[in-house]
């Protein structure tokens, strides 16, 4: 009745005793999430907050409790490794929030990750929840949630909150939200997303909240058009930032647009997405195709 | 973060890829007196953050000394978008019988180094890659191993039919290539690359832009920084950790996430305003950071009205509430700010509003058309 996090979720976090990750794994511990395990090197048989043990590493938690998805909330320049132990330890999904890790590292640990045949979502991102199952793996605010039959995606993270809160205070409760990140390079784009919701039974209409930048969104409206027989509806942000001054020419070359919200729009609209020009658009734009 | 072509050329040059001599000037005498060592005729090229630098006039040859004084003069001090011209680069003329592009990207697509390669290169790039893309050959390179030998000698094959030309090329390839991987750049491009009528192969040109990620562990990359070629303001949001671009419209925004700050900025645009303004506060809050905003969007006399818009998640509305009252005793706010604010310690954050007589409204759409209407009044 959800996608990526469920009952069935047993959660380890990966920098548990962290500023940030003691932080999140608190909300999600007063959420309700199953935390089973905590890593952080060198902290190893402690226990969190009187509750959850701590491991030296990945691979001693998973055979020690099985945990089967993992968040990971340790700083830029060791997350990448973080995201590479977990695969190694084939986790099967992988959720990272750290903000600001080199480019150049996920460009090396993606193929990697493929090759263990694990998910990754994200890194810079908000994370996921499925509020019927209280599953909250990242810090989207667990309040702001109801339990419900709409997916939502983002790319966004007080962005979706926005979007969300409009949701739960409408009465419209949510199957699952996920954050996939703004990273150029992240684990599970668009596309991973709503295949799943269309696959989910549990799901029954899409929101998806797009940015300018790259081609994610005209390539998922593509897949819309073609695979996706949910009802959609889809926010572009950023329709009026200004073009950047942009050096070199290999951006426009590679992708052979540059990534505007009136190209996304357009790519929306022909694969029938219900356009949100505002985000408590997704209201009306939900009810008129529910 | 850009760098300026100098900066490119001597990253480029450390990893042995041929290129002219030349050099760097801040005044026209200067200028001079490099054209006068390199002899002949020079080109004089604005040193700015930039595209479009020869379109706009900032590329002029100057066939001596004395024109090479006359131009830098000019030179220096232009505006090219926005920006003023404060360096110049002095280079002798080359004599081109051929101009290729290469160029190296981080690909959103493949998750991989790209390299773009094309005989048809020059000014024009841009316009080959959308009428005549098959000119453009790519190849995405596993950054586990890197460029293979193979791979650039096929890419050079496809730019020179002379084999010693060809194994230049290859080399230039796996130097630029290095070149990207130990400096932390999401773009390496030379364009022109050149062949002369003695049929050297020559950098002409050289752009490299740095992942702004790699800067926290790399400091010796962040002292490329020229902050005298950004914004002001920009330059102090940078220091303040805040994420802050300039816009032409009267409408200041703070917000916290950069895809709320967007849409916040079109639901302004929607409400029929204009925003002054993208600022993004961050995640993690503090008053400081507050204060520091509203200090750089003040400082924009074209500032009509400002709106805080925060959705606490990770940030803690109270802090916002705090920074704002605090901003307001260390200095004048002289427009009106509509503060919407909800999410983590609403309730503490509208209490400490009110102490000091201000309101907060929950709605973001409220907030926007209100904040609209009197920036509006007050134009």
């Amino acid at each position: 009745m959800s996608i990526f996090a469920d009952a069935s979720t047993r959660l380890l976090v990966q920098g548990i005793t962290g500023r940030e990750g003691s932080f999140h794994a608190r909300q999600m511990l007063e959420y309700g999430t199953n935390i089973v395990a905590g890593v952080t090197p060198g902290k190893g048989g402690q226990r969190f907050d009187d509750k959850v043990p701590v491991f030296d590493t990945v691979a001693d938690a998973v055979e020690a409790t099985g945990a089967n998805t993992t968040v990971i909330y340790v700083p830029p320049m060791s997350a990448a490794a973080a995201i590479v132990e977990a695969a190694d330890a084939a986790i099967p999904m992988i959720v990272c929030i750290t903000e600001g890790i080199p480019v150049m590292h996920m460009s090396r640990t993606m193929p990697f990750v493929r090759s263990r045949g694990v998910r990754l979502i994200g890194p810079n991102c908000p994370g996921l929840i499925t509020p019927g199952a209280r599953a909250k793996v990242g810090i989207i605010p667990g309040n702001i949630c109801a339990p419900g039959r709409v997916g939502l995606v983002s790319r966004s993270g007080t962005l979706t909150y926005e979007v969300v809160n409009h949701l739960t205070r409408a009465g419209i409760g949510q199957s699952t939200c996920v954050g996939i990140g703004g990273d150029p390079i992240i684990g599970t784009n668009f596309i991973d997303c709503l295949r799943a919701f269309q696959e989910d039974a549990g799901t029954d209409a899409i929101v998806m909240i797009g940015e300018i930048g790259g081609t994610d969104e005209q390539n998922a409206a593509q897949f819309v058009k073609t695979r996706v027989t949910k009802p959609v509806v889809g926010f572009i942000a950023g329709q009026t930032a200004p073009k950047g001054r942009r050096m070199g020419h290999a951006g426009a070359i590679i992708s052979g647009s540059s990534g505007t919200a009136e190209e996304k729009l357009a790519a929306f609209e022909a694969a029938g997405i219900g356009i949100m020009r505002r985000p408590v658009d997704v209201i009306e734009q939900l009810r008129k195709r529910m | 973060m850009n760098i300026h072509e100098y900066q490119a050329r001597a990253l480029l040059k450390a990893q042995g890829i041929p290129m002219l001599d030349g050099d760097v000037a801040s005044t026209p005498t200067e200028a001079e007196a490099i054209a006068r060592r390199l002899g002949g005729a020079v080109v004089i090229k604005a040193q700015v953050h930039a595209g479009g630098r020869g379109k706009a006039g900032g590329v002029r040859l100057a066939r001596g000394p004395g024109e090479a004084l006359d131009h830098a003069a000019e030179i220096l001090g232009m505006q090219i978008k926005g920006l003023t011209v404060q360096k110049v680069l002095v280079v002798p003329a080359a004599e081109i019988a051929s101009e290729s592009y290469l160029g190296l990207i981080m690909d959103r697509e493949t998750q991989r180094p790209v390299f773009m390669v094309s005989a048809a290169g020059g000014v024009d790039i841009e316009e080959v890659a959308q009428q005549t893309p098959e000119k453009i050959v790519r190849l995405a390179v596993d950054p586990t191993y890197g460029l293979f030998p193979h791979q650039a000698l096929r890419l050079a094959f496809g730019l020179y039919r002379d084999f010693a030309q060809v194994k230049a090329a290859a080399r230039i390839m796996e130097q630029l290539y290095a070149a990207f991987v130990a400096n932390g750049a999401s773009l390496a491009e030379i364009n022109p690359l050149v062949t002369t009528p003695d049929g050297r192969v020559l950098a002409l040109d050289a752009k490299i832009v740095i992942d702004d990620n790699e800067l926290f562990w790399r400091p010796d990359l962040g002292l490329l920084r020229d902050e005298t070629a950004e914004q002001p303001s920009e330059a102090a949001a940078r220091r303040a950790n805040l994420s802050f671009i300039k816009l032409d419209g009267d409408v200041g925004c703070v917000v916290n996430g950069a895809g709320l700050a967007m849409a916040t900025m079109d639901l302004v645009k929607y409400y029929g305003g204009e925003p002054a303004n993208f600022l993004d506060i961050g995640g993690s809050s503090s008053p400081e950071k507050v204060i520091n905003a509203l200090k750089i969007i003040t400082a924009d006399p074209h500032v009509k009205a400002i709106l805080f818009n925060i959705f606490g998640g990770i940030t803690r509305t109270d802090d916002v509430a705090n920074g704002i009252v605090a901003a307001t005793r260390q200095f004048k706010v002289k427009v009106p700010i509509v503060i919407r604010l909800t999410g983590t310690n609403e309730a503490e954050a509208i209490r400490v509003l009110n102490e000091v007589g201000m309101t907060a409204l929950s709605d973001m759409d409220d907030a926007v058309a209100r904040v609209v209407q009197l920036a509006k009044e007050a134009a």
